[in-house]
């Protein structure tokens, strides 16, 4: 079984571990350059990294993200939707072995390639970004790299890809096994994994652990974004490598409460936006009657931790997935 | 004899709709049986609960002792070639062979590899490069192979022309003969199971109307011509299947396991086309309310 298994899903397997080769052959090539610059300028390395690596910096982001999706679409959805599609199954289903135990080994094995080459992708992009990463967490000021708790970033760095390509894997063959063709079942399982990768950095992922808070006085010159016509205000406190989750403007009692609709009016003008100097005037003022800005963050030393919750957070569906398949696959599939 | 195959009260229900319901069924070992009837009557759903690839909703299914696909030991008894005779079109023939070696415990790959060769096959060709009758040839040897007790065809040659068709069925005669299968086929042409097989289940509409060896349905269906009559005059023992009028005459098919006496009537001997033809022209509403059972065994 192992043997039919691995001679359906050699070619697709090669393209994929194709792909993650030259990726990490390229990132090996000018990874360690990027290393010798950190250690000679610190902190100071993001202003000085290439045009060039500035992009690969983006693309490995990309693939490693791109990844699960992609193992998803192509490993998992066609997986048994194709043999459906064709009428194979019924081939594969009357030799000597149990379709529990066909489906266990195509599973058990896309799963473990699905994790295997996500988990490559993730280290070779782990390890080429990590100066960025440390000057990044160090306190380099940039707006241009994320630290690695950043959303963005932090689905494309250490452990958590790998769970992400096993959750997108065993989705796809699921969506496959209940849609039963194979395009639609692709697109469904595309739209549904970037929902779910939407979804878990928003709502989810900032309460795995607990979170810390700070808070930020408010008084001109610090850095603050005043957003939704002057009703909410964003501080940015100095927590080098900081996941910033939620704000929340507290009044002179140090009550929970809205932005007053003084500050609105204090940068009110004629015409046109209010100058500097206007804004830095009302942002004293409100600091001024008491107000705080209380700012709840993901500190960098929740990196691992958050990385650990999360990799349990998608393994525990994609096993629930994979038991939801083996049931469908005994009693509905006709 | 033991039987290859038994059914209680056997029913498959999709959704809304019975494909098969209240099926009753004996078959005893080592005959090659066919399964007759119109697209849709429900045969493909028959034979996919007698490989086990379907459930039944209702009712018991025994195949060769055991329910079907129960475990790898039942899962070996019995060979299941599709409707449409898929195949890996990415694998080649000796990819199939051997993906047939390491599958069945039985596998037999002398017989495979001389079958193909004797089919004047390339075993480096694709299954998906060969023509419907190869295909078809490649599922059979595949099935052959590995050794069943019970081979289940589902419309092997419906998409073969005639020619390959009579090929594709004497190998398959050939094969049972010389490793003692026992073989249920379906087919909606009856010209194809006459030839081969020796016992006939016909199955219109969900349900079986007929099931029985060959040569005791023909010998107990009889045409009888004769003056206008009414049907229900006959004697009991007489089951009328179908009956036809002009104005002066009366041709009944009917069953029956005694001698016609009767002197008016003129009675001549059918072929199983027309014993299955009747079963299959017969208005349904004759039978969709008692039960069909019109089982012939001896």
């Amino acid at each position: 079984m192992i043997w039919l298994t691995w001679r359906q899903f050699r070619t697709q397997a090669a393209v994929m571990f194709a792909a993650v080769a030259a990726l990490a052959a390229t990132l090996a090539v000018t990874g360690p350059q990027l290393a010798d610059l950190y250690r000679a300028a610190g902190s100071g390395l993001v202003d000085q990294v290439s045009s060039s690596d500035q992009t690969l910096y983006y693309t490995g982001l990309l693939v490693v993200l791109a990844v699960p999706a992609a193992i998803g679409m192509f490993w998992g959805a066609p997986l048994v939707c194709r043999e459906l599609e064709t009428g194979t199954h019924y081939l594969a289903w009357n030799q000597g072995i149990t379709r529990t135990r066909w489906l266990a080994t195509k599973l058990g094995l896309g799963a473990a390639a699905s994790m295997t080459a996500a988990g490559l992708a993730a280290l070779a992009v782990s390890w080429w970004s990590s100066p960025i990463d440390r000057a990044v967490n160090g306190g380099a000021a940039t707006d241009t790299y994320f630290p690695r708790l950043d959303p963005v970033v932090f689905a494309a760095r250490g452990v958590v890809p790998m769970a992400h390509a096993a959750f997108a894997f065993v989705l796809g063959v699921a969506l496959g096994l209940v849609i039963r063709r194979t395009l639609a079942a692709m697109a469904t399982t595309l739209v549904v994994y970037a929902t779910v990768q939407l979804a878990v950095p928003m709502w989810v992922r900032p309460h795995l652990i607990a979170p810390d808070q700070t808070t930020v006085p408010i008084t001109a010159g610090i850095p603050i974004n005043i957003q939704e016509g002057a009703k909410q205000i964003v501080a940015h406190p100095e927590v080098p490598g900081a996941w910033e989750t939620s704000q929340q403007t507290l009044n002179a009692a140090g009550r929970p409460a809205p932005v007053p609709s003084s500050f609105a009016e204090c940068l009110h003008t004629e015409s046109g936006l209010p100058t500097a100097q206007q804004i830095d005037g009302c942002i004293a003022d409100l600091g001024a009657q008491g107000y705080q800005q209380q700012v709840t963050y993901q500190p960098a030393g929740n990196f691992w931790a958050l990385q650990w919750a999360e990799t349990a957070l998608y393994l525990g569906p994609a096993l629930a997935l994979a038991g939801f398949c083996a049931w469908w696959i005994r009693h509905r599939v006709t | 004899m033991s039987a290859v195959l038994r059914a209680q009260a056997l029913g498959k229900k999709y959704k809304q709709r019975w494909a098969l319901q209240n099926c009753d069924l004996d078959v005893p070992a080592g005959r090659v049986v066919g399964l007759v009837g119109p697209n849709g009557a429900g045969k493909s759903t028959l034979l996919k609960l007698v490989s086990g690839m379907l459930t039944p909703t209702t009712g018991t299914i025994e195949v060769c002792g055991g329910r079907p696909a129960e475990d790898m030991e039942q899962l070996a008894k019995v060979g299941f070639v599709a409707q449409d005779t898929p195949t890996y079109s990415a694998l080649s023939i000796a990819d199939h062979l051997d993906f047939g070696k390491r599958l069945n415990p039985n596998w037999d790959g002398e017989l495979a590899r001389d079958r193909i060769r004797r089919l004047g096959l390339d075993p480096k060709q694709r299954a998906g490069k060969l023509s419907g009758g190869q295909r078809a040839q490649l599922a059979l040897t595949l099935g052959i192979a590995k050794r069943p007790e019970l081979l289940v065809l589902d419309e092997p040659v419906a998409a073969l022309d005639p020619l390959a068709r009579r090929e594709f069925m004497q190998d398959l005669m050939e094969a049972v003969a010389e490793h003692e299968l026992s073989v249920v086929l379906s087919s909606h042409l009856v010209s194809d199971v006459e030839r081969t097989c020796d016992y006939v289940i016909v199955l219109v509409d969900s349900r079986v109307q007929v099931a029985g060896d060959i040569d005791d349905l023909v010998a107990c269906h009889h045409r009888l011509t004769g003056p206008r009559r009414a049907p229900d005059t006959l004697p009991a023992g007489q089951h009328v299947i179908t009956a036809s009028h002009t104005d002066r005459q009366t041709t009944l098919l009917v069953r029956t396991d005694t001698a016609v006496h009767d002197p008016s009537w003129t009675v001549s001997p059918l072929d199983l086309e027309d014993i299955v033809l009747a079963y299959m022209t017969r208005p349904a509403n004759a039978v969709r309310d008692t039960r069909p059972a019109l089982e012939v065994l001896r």
